[in-house]
């Protein structure tokens, strides 16, 4: 395997991670030492992400999908490659790279981890651990949107969902912080390990099918067997997955269908997908605040690139069976999330249950499998992740002061704190997909890939088109869907009007003190990019159109 | 019978191939030596003797035991008491680092600290273990398995009545004399049992000592399958009771918390690494599946199905039951027996899974993962002998505040912690990867799932530990625990050993257990 190298992306994953470790050998007296250190490296690492952001080359990625999907193989080009060969007895190489849906995410990760340390520059209880437990969860982060090896990828994962529990068990809100934090380490990983059971045999399957028709195998495979996503997606294309009568189930389900659920819906439990979203209210509220910014505004959209990644693209023939299905699990948190979060009392609980609501519209958009809903989804990952850590912010500097979160004993906050008032309203404008704002320009497009849904929904196994006749039922999702976005209106109003409007109380609240300067890093950090995306939608949808037009063109194929 | 097998009668081979077996006989020499005619003031130096010497033969072990990829005919030395493959060289490596690594952990318990034979006795076992990863004889097996056993049993028991009254150590004394003596007895039963199967594979054979003869013998012959069976079961019971498979368990919980803690370490890798080791050779060798049979013929027994069925339906009920009764624990040490009954549950899989594979990735991923299991063991005792000394208590509730005590302690047995529960980037990730990879290859998929469902509950209960460490608050929370210099060292190794596993050093690991693997599939 020729030896790629050009060093960014491996320098965004080694900021945190080489900052971690330099942390823990520092004397934990030395806590602005300790800060410092940690946003250097999350800065850095914010740099560089920006970098690829900025020079990530869409066109090229375009013309070069569009041969692939003339040719039948809807493949991905990833860019900025670095691959080193790792562990050559069973096919796994350490290789990294980015295409168009991951660029965003990288840089939404560089935004939440550096405002997540500028938040957290108040914590004073053992800061060298949460500072270098921290790193490490934004290393595990980076490491998963930036893996093309599905190995390398597992890796990635299981290594950010345990400091993710650490920094729960340890720094979070007391009351809760045991059990959240134990139901979603549980939670997520289960998902996780039975998925890694569905990629094996697809790794198996992929191998055999390889070692059987030589002639096949990819000139950039050393050997049939591989964990190189590229490897096992080739071997999908020529029909390894496809094979009728698997496991003597029928002659409906093959491979690809049997497995596709399990790894699509393994990995959608990070992405809070109904009914495995229980564990993500518990956990957000429960979070530290910084660690609530990345967990709901990165680790989420973990699980749904992921999914797409690793569900819909390698099994594009069960994403065609399935998704029509799994669209109504999708509806089902849009709108029973945003019901929820409208009768929640805690403030925090709001933002944690609007949360599941704005996740199951990604899932929405996946569930499309046309290009402009899958577009919005990617756009939806990036504008709701920038929002939720500005919520989350928010919340957390309110509670920080005033050491409540119920919302009717709140009030007038505004005349406080003006600058999180407009931030918060800022969020709850994009939430509720106000244009001009990138709620607006992510939400608009999967509502109109809901409608237009896909011409031959396939509901059951058995493949009986329940579209025949011309009743197209995404057109009544759609509707059903649109009920989320007027309860969204309603409870961002709601917190809006009793939290920070109003009286403010001062025999309640005696010791409001001004925000740091840090937070207000953070807070400006994270509004740009919610107005800038709003005005002008291009600078990321283009990117994402580039890397789910070949995702599409698999899923329309005739494979 | 010349046809079924050859022997290699190279003696320089033979010598080399139980090289390490002969060092540490000169080591335990040396050893008494010292205890013998040191003065008391400098008998430490005996310790790091013996944990030094060890270390060193385990390096020897890995320069000079040849291990080349040669035919099965051509491994087999010494008049075919011992095969000399790449499979017995790791064990080797691994059984004498740890052994080791044992004797300096045994230098910080007061009770054992200033005892000559102690380190005699670790190094007899380890010599027992390490001959057993590489028997080929069923007199060589039965030989060095009792090497082990017997020292094993002496080590657990050996905690003695103070000579002031104090009735803490007479507690730990009795409980220590308990489980020795419970071990011997499950140990002696299970013997026999063994002992009585390999007599009927003697028989059945037609006069065959040498394993891979038997099997040869077996297959091509015209004797029943029943009788054949049940000698598998005998065999079955005698291993099944040196890795604590369940229903051969219930020896495991009261010796690991009765012995004193570096011997529970000992037993806990050692004699279950080299158990794994011998089940692996053994069940290959003896009921062969169809491409290991040497010679052509139209009839034979394909009797590798059985024992593949067999150790499914064991390694399902053991790593199950393991990770359940863990649930309930609240003694460190009992709650780490019982998750080494679910990880040789998991290990069994991977046993399961060699008859099938054409590949050998089976016995890769038994040997990885007893090669990052021992590590990991070692690194969690020596923990827990630092916590019990500073507390005198061996409750999970008691380790409360641990991090604020010392952050190391606390990282280690986290590290440890994560590594036995399969997260990277510990060794454990990606041993775990490698058996459910094996049992997928061989299409015990069922398995599989079975299997990582097992690893979620066994991680409920590790990070239950774990959340005491650092999240519950104890009431010396500012007393610090400190490390002294043996402990610092073992922890250390072993905490880089794990990690790197886990890490840089996966691809070497896994090239060697594949080449392991690969040397069993060798005709």
């Amino acid at each position: 395997m020729e030896t790629q190298f050009s060093g960014i992306l491996t320098g965004i994953l080694a900021f945190p991670f080489v900052a971690a470790i330099i942390i823990l050998f520092i004397n934990k007296e030395q806590k602005e030492v300790i800060r410092t250190i940690a946003a250097f490296a999350t800065g850095a690492s914010l740099i560089l992400a920006a970098l690829v952001f900025f020079t990530y080359d869409t066109e090229a990625a375009r013309t070069a999908n569009a041969g692939l999907i003339d040719s039948g193989s809807g493949l991905l080009t990833f860019q900025f490659v670095d691959k080193v060969t790792w562990i050559k007895e069973l096919g796994v190489s350490y290789q990294l790279g980015v295409d168009g849906l991951a660029a965003p995410m990288v840089l939404l990760t560089g935004l939440a981890s550096f405002a997540g340390v500028m938040i957290s520059w108040g914590i004073e209880d053992r800061v060298r651990e949460f500072m270098a437990f921290f790193l490490l969860l934004v290393a595990g982060v980076y490491g998963v949107f930036l893996s093309t090896d599905i190995f390398l990828l597992l890796f990635f994962y299981e290594l950010a969902i345990f400091p993710m529990y650490f920094l729960i068990a340890g720094w979070g809100w007391v009351e809760l912080r045991e059990y959240a934090s134990m139901k979603l380490t549980l939670y997520i990983l289960i998902g996780s390990v039975i998925a890694l059971v569905g990629i094996l045999v697809l790794y198996f399957e992929a191998g055999s099918f390889f070692t059987e028709n030589p002639n096949l195998l990819p000139a950039t495979s050393e050997s049939a067997y591989s964990f190189d996503f590229n490897h096992i997606q080739i071997a999908a294309q020529q029909g390894a997955f496809a094979e009728a009568d698997y496991l003597g189930l029928g002659d409906g389900v093959t491979i690809a269908r049997f497995w596709f659920p399990f790894i699509f819906l393994g990995f959608a439990v990070l992405a809070g997908i109904f009914p495995f979203h229980n564990w993500s209210p518990d956990g957000h509220v429960a979070a530290p605040t910084a660690v609530s910014m990345i967990h709901a505004g990165v680790l989420m959209k973990l699980g749904a690139l992921t999914a797409i990644r690793l569900g819909v693209q390698l099994l594009p023939d069960g994403a065609r069976v399935h998704l029509p299905w799994i669209i109504f699990l999708a509806l089902v948190n849009v709108v029973y999330g945003a019901f929820i979060a409208f009768r929640q009392r805690d403030f925090k609980y709001v933002i944690g249950f609007s949360s599941v609501s704005h996740m199951g519209l990604v899932s929405l958009g996946v569930a499309t499998m046309n290009t402009t809903g899958m577009t919005g989804a990617g756009l939806q990952m990036f504008s709701h992740g920038v929002m939720t850590a500005l919520f989350f912010s928010c919340v957390g500097m309110v509670y920080d002061r005033a050491h409540t979160r119920d919302i009717p004993s709140l009030g007038g906050f505004i005349k406080k704190m003006p600058l999180v008032a407009i931030a918060f309203v800022i969020g709850g404008l994009v939430s509720m997909g106000m244009p001009g704002l990138s709620g607006f320009v992510a939400e608009f497009p999967i509502f109109i890939g809901v409608w237009r849904g896909i011409p031959d929904a396939i509901i059951s196994l058995s493949p009986t088109k329940l579209t025949e006749g011309g009743a197209n039922y995404y057109g009544f999702i759609a509707i059903a869907a649109a009920l989320g976005i007027i309860l969204t209106a309603a409870y961002v109003l709601r917190v809006v009007g009793q939290v920070f409007f109003g009286e403010f109380d001062e025999e309640k609240f005696p010791d409001i003190t001004p925000i740091r300067i840090q937070d207000r890093v953070a807070i400006y950090m994270l509004t740009v990019w919610l107005i800038v995306l709003g005005v002008y939608p291009k600078i990321m949808s283009d990117m994402i159109e580039s890397a789910v037009q070949p995702v599409v063109g698999l899923l329309t194929g005739s494979k | 019978m010349p046809d079924l097998m050859q022997f290699n009668s190279d003696d320089t081979r033979g010598f080399l191939a139980i090289l390490p077996e002969i060092l540490m006989t000169i080591l335990v020499l040396i050893v008494i030596y010292m205890d013998l005619f040191l003065p008391a003031s400098r008998r430490k130096s005996v310790g790091y003797m013996a944990g030094v010497g060890m270390l060193v033969i385990g390096g020897l072990a890995w320069l000079l035991v040849p291990s080349d990829g040669l035919k099965v005919s051509q491994q087999l030395v010494l008049g075919g008491m011992v095969r000399s493959d790449d499979l017995a060289k790791i064990f080797k490596v691994m059984v004498a680092l740890v052994g080791g690594l044992t004797c300096l952990m045994g230098m910080g318990d007061n009770r054992l600290r200033y005892k000559g034979e102690f380190y005699a006795l670790i190094i007899i076992a380890t010599m027992g273990a390490s001959l057993l990863s590489s028997a080929a004889d069923l007199v060589m097996v039965f030989i060095s398995l009792e090497t082990l056993s017997i020292s094993l049993y002496v080590l657990s028991g050996f905690v003695r009545r103070p000579e002031t009254p104090d009735p803490a150590q007479e507690a730990f004394a009795s409980r220590s004399a308990e489980s020795g003596l419970k071990y011997f007895l499950f140990g002696a039963f299970t013997s026999a049992f063994l002992l009585y199967g390999l007599s009927l594979l003697y028989g059945f054979s037609g006069g065959h000592t040498n394993i891979y003869r038997i099997g040869q013998a077996l297959a091509t012959g015209d004797q029943d399958k029943a009788p054949i069976i049940l000698a598998l079961m005998m065999v079955a019971v005698g291993f099944g009771f040196k890795i604590s498979a369940v229903p051969f368990h219930f020896w495991t919980p009261d010796v690991y918390e009765g012995a004193p803690t570096p011997v529970t370490s000992f037993i806990s890798v050692v004699s279950k690494a080299a158990s794994f080791a011998v089940l692996t050779r053994f069940l290959l060798a003896v009921f062969p599946p169809e491409q290991l049979i040497s010679v052509p013929v139209d009839q034979y027994k394909e009797l590798s199905q059985i024992w593949v069925q067999l150790l499914s339906i064991l390694a399902v009920i053991t790593m199950t039951l393991g990770n359940i009764v863990a649930l309930s624990q609240r003694n460190i040490k009992r709650l780490i027996a019982y998750s080494s009954i679910a990880q040789a549950g998991y290990t069994l899989m991977g046993v399961a899974a060699i008859a099938t594979t054409k590949s050998g990735d089976g016995a890769a991923a038994v040997a990885y993962y007893m090669f990052m299991y021992v590590f990991t063991n070692t690194l969690f005792f020596a923990s827990i002998i630092l916590f019990t000394n500073a507390t005198g208590s061996e409750t999970i509730a008691d380790m409360a505040g641990l991090s604020r005590r010392n952050p190391w302690l606390a990282m280690g047995i986290t590290i440890a912690l994560l590594s036995l529960a399969g997260i990277p980037p510990t060794a454990g990730f990606v041993g775990k990867f490698l058996l459910f990879r094996a049992a997928v290859d061989s299409g015990l998929t069922w398995l599989a799932i079975i299997g990582v469902l097992n690893s979620i509950i066994a991680l409920y209960y590790y990070l239950v530990v774990i959340k005491v460490i650092y999240v519950d608050r104890g009431p010396d929370d500012e007393k610090p625990i400190d490390m002294p210099a043996p402990y610092g060292f073992v922890m250390a190794v072993s905490t880089v050993a794990v990690v790197l596993l886990g890490t840089f050093l996966i691809s070497p690991i896994v090239d060697w257990a594949t080449e392991a693997g690969l040397d069993l599939f060798r005709l």
